[in-house]
């Protein structure tokens, strides 16, 4: 049992990382990472939001008429999302700002219901919120792993911490739109060459 | 003119999937095959144009700061409930993508088994609720907001027939293992987004 959960949470890290290998929330881990910090702020928002979304409809399982399951689901994760919305509007304003519509674009976010429908619908809380939060750390990983590699090439600066030396020219185009998919594709291609994961078409 | 320099400008310049991200699960996942992305592309476009300004309606007669004046009630009129915009937003969605689903199996049943599959997913298409929150956001008046869903619709249908005209072509290319699949439509993207950035500045 206990190595069942560890693999719940361990699983989703690499092997089954829901971005890279299910393809599942892209939309967000493209636009926020133009800085470390505010991936880092998506991150912890979109964790918090899937492990308790996953505990709260499986803690409802076995209430939830089938037919309407998409409706409270899309209820419960949009309640989840307004706590979560407001929480950073009060406490840290400027990144809020920042990440503009995509805080609210979690309520859409694949993974979310991706994970309620596949998992939490037929699985007890403890393990649910457990693969909530592996899922919301595989999606924080591949968020920082290119984030740093945007503002580092961008900005010259891991974090707001200078890395690069002085003269060191922000390379433009890795912050605009196509560096993000250039940054992920190259990321994608990396893990795949090393966990030996290919895709057949 | 200024509606066609804002089509312009949300069809190419500031397209909804290349420069905003928005929709990308959906243009990943369907978009082997040209048919399949052009039944979604439609889709898109009809109930981007529909749900932009019920949305928009919504936000301003209801939840505003003092939007609900119109109901003359003393305690009601300095009401702000913008604090539900969100789960309003995805209520009419998911309620508009169902009326619509309805109305096409009913008159147009063609129409309905081609798209048939598309329109119960489009309810949680980012693109959809980002085009709502984007348009909230950017405070357009009602022409504007028609305009908007119209244009962003139509920009995101362009960008997945296109793409799945490159991955038809792709499938017969040599690349590196890793790279296939996934990797490669990424870079990809990347490609046509930076075209279309070209277009960027472009003003009639």
């Amino acid at each position: 049992m206990a190595n069942n959960l560890k693999k719940t949470i361990v699983d989703p890290l690499s092997d089954n990382n829901p971005v890279t290998i299910q393809i599942l929330g892209i939309c967000s881990a493209l636009a926020v990472t133009t800085k470390v910090d505010t991936a880092i702020v998506m991150s912890v928002s979109l964790t918090a939001v899937t492990a308790f979304s996953n505990l709260i409809i499986s803690l409802m399982r076995n209430m939830i008429p089938g037919r309407i399951r998409i409706i409270v689901e899309l209820a419960v994760v949009s309640t989840l999302v307004i706590l979560a919305d407001q929480l950073l509007k009060a406490y840290m304003f400027d990144i809020s700002r920042q990440l503009s519509v995509f805080v609210g674009l979690i309520i859409t976010n694949c993974i979310v219901l991706g994970r309620l429908e596949a998992f939490a619908l037929g699985n007890k809380p403890l393990p649910s919120l457990l693969d909530g939060l592996g899922n919301g750390l595989g999606y924080s990983a591949v968020l920082v792993a290119v984030a740093s590699m945007r503002e580092i090439l961008g900005f010259g600066t891991w974090h707001g911490i200078q890395l690069m030396p002085a003269g060191y020219q922000g390379n433009g185009l890795m912050l605009l739109a196509p560096g993000a998919f250039f940054g992920l594709g190259l990321l994608i291609w990396a893990q795949r060459q090393i966990i030996k994961k290919f895709e057949t078409a | 003119m200024e509606f066609v320099n804002l089509a312009i400008k949300n069809i190419f310049v500031e397209n909804i999937l290349l420069s905003f991200f928005l929709g990308m699960c959906s243009f990943l996942a369907c978009s082997k095959k040209v048919e399949t992305a052009t039944g979604l592309g439609l889709a898109v476009i009809f109930v981007q144009t529909i749900t932009v300004p019920a949305n928009w309606a919504i936000k301003t007669y209801l939840l505003a700061p003092g939007a609900l004046a119109w109901t003359g009630l003393p305690g009601v009129a300095a009401l702000d409930l913008s604090f539900l915009t969100f789960i309003c937003f995805i209520s009419t969605i998911a309620f508009m993508v169902q009326i619509v689903e309805m109305t096409l199996d009913k008159y147009f049943p063609k129409l309905y088994t081609s798209l048939g599959i598309f329109l119960p997913l489009i309810a949680v298409n980012c693109a959809i609720l980002g085009g709502s929150l984007l348009m909230n956001e950017r405070g357009y008046d009602l022409p504007h907001a028609t305009v908007y869903g119209l244009s962003s619709g139509a920009g995101w249908a362009l960008a997945i027939v296109a793409l799945a005209a490159v991955r038809k072509k792709l499938r017969y290319s040599h690349m590196p293992e890793g790279l296939k699949g996934l990797g490669i439509t990424m870079i990809m993207t990347g490609l046509m987004a930076l075209g279309f950035m070209s277009f960027a500045g472009i003003n009639l």
